[in-house]
């Protein structure tokens, strides 16, 4: 498997989620020392910098955080917070690299979010072990206002997914239920839940050290860069920057299009990477940005193949508790692999267009959706290499071998070195008080 | 009114068409698809038959 490489931007620009030493595990006084856990900005505050910035989730769905955390606080009762830092989708890093290297900026974030909604209890959610280190070493490095506890999953396409997450924490599996109830509705414990990705968390902790600049800060976005012909990259750049320009950045100049915010935003053509990375833009052109994973296909390399392995990986992560997503995906599934290993029958193009539109929002979560996508978006974006392909057997795709393709579509994570652990007392093990739990101090 | 329906309990018994074949059509495979999530006036009786009609209790009513 090939290692994603961080690059460290030339100069350091105050206000960034990568920060000045990405390849290290930051302190707690490392991060006070950039101005983290400062109390000047109150929450009230914050929210209001918040709603100003515009700032999206990081998730995937980019939904604005101002208006989540308030449906949260307007519940009432005692609100959960959630830091999620479990990344399903295959092609991203930027989650665990976050937790691995700076677990005290998401830290800090779920603190005031905690502040803003007025929860008396978090959790940090997550797979990787490397990350739970990190983040329980923060923990006591930096004992946060309120009980916060580390929970653990399993490392699935599904196991990110909010009402997973909410399942998991309350004792069951990382699995999706059906909406409603949301999370900000019902979420653990019964609670109203804010269920936020660890890079939003990041950008509300960054806002609240730097106000002045909030714009710059919901303006830009971690990227996780990968598809070849050199290894994948994790970077942070700002909205607005043509797709091309990335592939160029990234190493891939030349590129026959694009696998988009993971899995979710379908396959694009060369043409589209004039797009701008830029959430509405993208959207308005039929792909999305999701959690900012983008797969350069490579020249050289076939695009029914990287829909083939986009496929057979949801077919396979598909959590099977939806029959027609069961069904689904394994149908998807086939008849891509079909088609890039020369076997599709005749009817595969007419059957792959009835799935991409009958398929959208018939399962729980947004996975069926996203097998529905890739069929789709084969279709809109390169129609005439699924003619090709269905004339004669394409060599490219042979050359690739269909069948042990989903792993292609996967990145490693970036290694982060440990940082030095400052001699402290362990704190007490964060109780899991039922509610009512005393309110919070604020962060110090 | 509104029909919703649970993806994750649906079998695919197909019982829920035939006494709502407004409201719901069967996949390729037999599960249910719904045409529309608002229930139009006057097809109460058929999303509430429609509902009742599922072994699995995959289909409720809201509202
Ligand atoms: S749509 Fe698929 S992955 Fe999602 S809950 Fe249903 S079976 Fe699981
Ligand atoms: S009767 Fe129930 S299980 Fe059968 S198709 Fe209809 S909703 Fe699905």
């Amino acid at each position: 498997m090939t290692t994603t490489t961080v690059r460290l931007p030339p100069a350091q620009p105050p206000g960034t989620v990568l920060g000045t030493a990405p390849a290290i595990a930051e302190s707690a006084d490392a991060y006070r020392a950039s101005g983290g856990y400062g109390a000047t900005t109150g929450p009230g505050e914050l929210l209001a910098h918040l709603a100003a910035s515009g700032l999206r989730g990081r998730g995937g769905a980019g939904f604005p955080a101002a208006v989540k955390l308030r449906s949260v606080r307007d519940r009432g009762g005692h609100p959960v917070v959630v830091a999620n830092g479990e990344e399903g989708e295959p092609g991203s890093a930027k989650d665990r690299w976050l937790l691995r290297a700076r677990p005290h900026l998401v830290l800090d974030g779920l603190a005031r979010a905690a502040a803003v909604t007025g929860a008396a209890r978090g959790f940090v959610y997550l797979s990787d072990p490397a990350a739970g280190e990190s983040v329980r070493r923060a923990l006591a490095e930096h004992p946060p206002p309120l009980p916060v506890e580390v929970v653990e999953t399993d490392h699935t396409y599904v196991a990110g997914e909010e009402t997973s997450v909410v399942r998991r924490i309350d004792g069951g599996p990382a699995l999706p239920t059906a909406k409603p109830p949301r999370p900000f509705e019902q979420g653990v414990g019964g609670a109203p839940t804010l269920v936020s990705n660890v890079e939003t968390l990041a950008r509300i902790a960054l806002t609240a050290a730097r106000p002045d600049l909030r714009d710059t800060i919901a303006r830009s976005t971690l990227v996780t860069l990968s598809g070849g012909p050199v290894s994948p990259l994790l970077t942070e750049v700002p909205y607005g920057i043509p797709l091309r320009a990335l592939a160029d950045r990234y190493g891939n100049p030349g590129a026959a299009g694009a696998l988009m915010g993971g899995l979710f935003g379908g396959l694009v053509d060369a043409d589209a990477l004039d797009l701008p990375l830029e959430p509405d833009a993208l959207i308005a052109a039929g792909t999305a940005l999701g959690c900012g994973a983008i797969h350069f296909l490579a020249p050289g390399r076939c695009p029914v193949t990287t829909a083939a392995d986009a496929a057979a990986h949801l077919a396979a992560e598909s959590a099977r508790q939806c029959g027609v997503c069961v069904s689904g995906t394994a149908a998807v599934g086939k008849a891509l692999y079909g088609l890039a290993a020369g076997t599709a029958g005749p009817d595969t193009a007419d059957s792959l267009d009835r799935w991409a539109r009958g398929l959208r929002g018939r399962g729980a979560c947004g996975l069926l959706d996203a097998a529905a996508g890739i069929a789709g978006s084969l279709l809109r974006s390169f129609p005439h290499l699924v003619r090709s392909h269905l004339a004669a057997p394409c060599p490219v795709c042979a050359g690739a071998a269909p069948a042990d393709g989903r792993h292609r579509l996967t990145v490693a994570v970036p290694v982060v070195a440990g940082a030095p652990v400052p001699a402290r007392p362990p704190r007490p093990a964060p109780s899991p008080t039922p509610f009512p739990l005393p309110a919070l101090k604020g962060t110090p | 009114m509104k029909l919703l329906l649970d993806s994750t309990r649906c079998q695919g018994y197909g019982l829920c068409q035939e006494p709502a074949p407004d409201l719901v059509e069967l996949d390729e495979w037999g599960y249910a698809r719904l045409i529309t999530l608002v229930v139009p006036p006057g097809a109460e009786d058929e999303a509430r038959a429609c509902a009742e009609s599922c072994p699995n209790s995959a289909l409720r009513l809201e509202g």
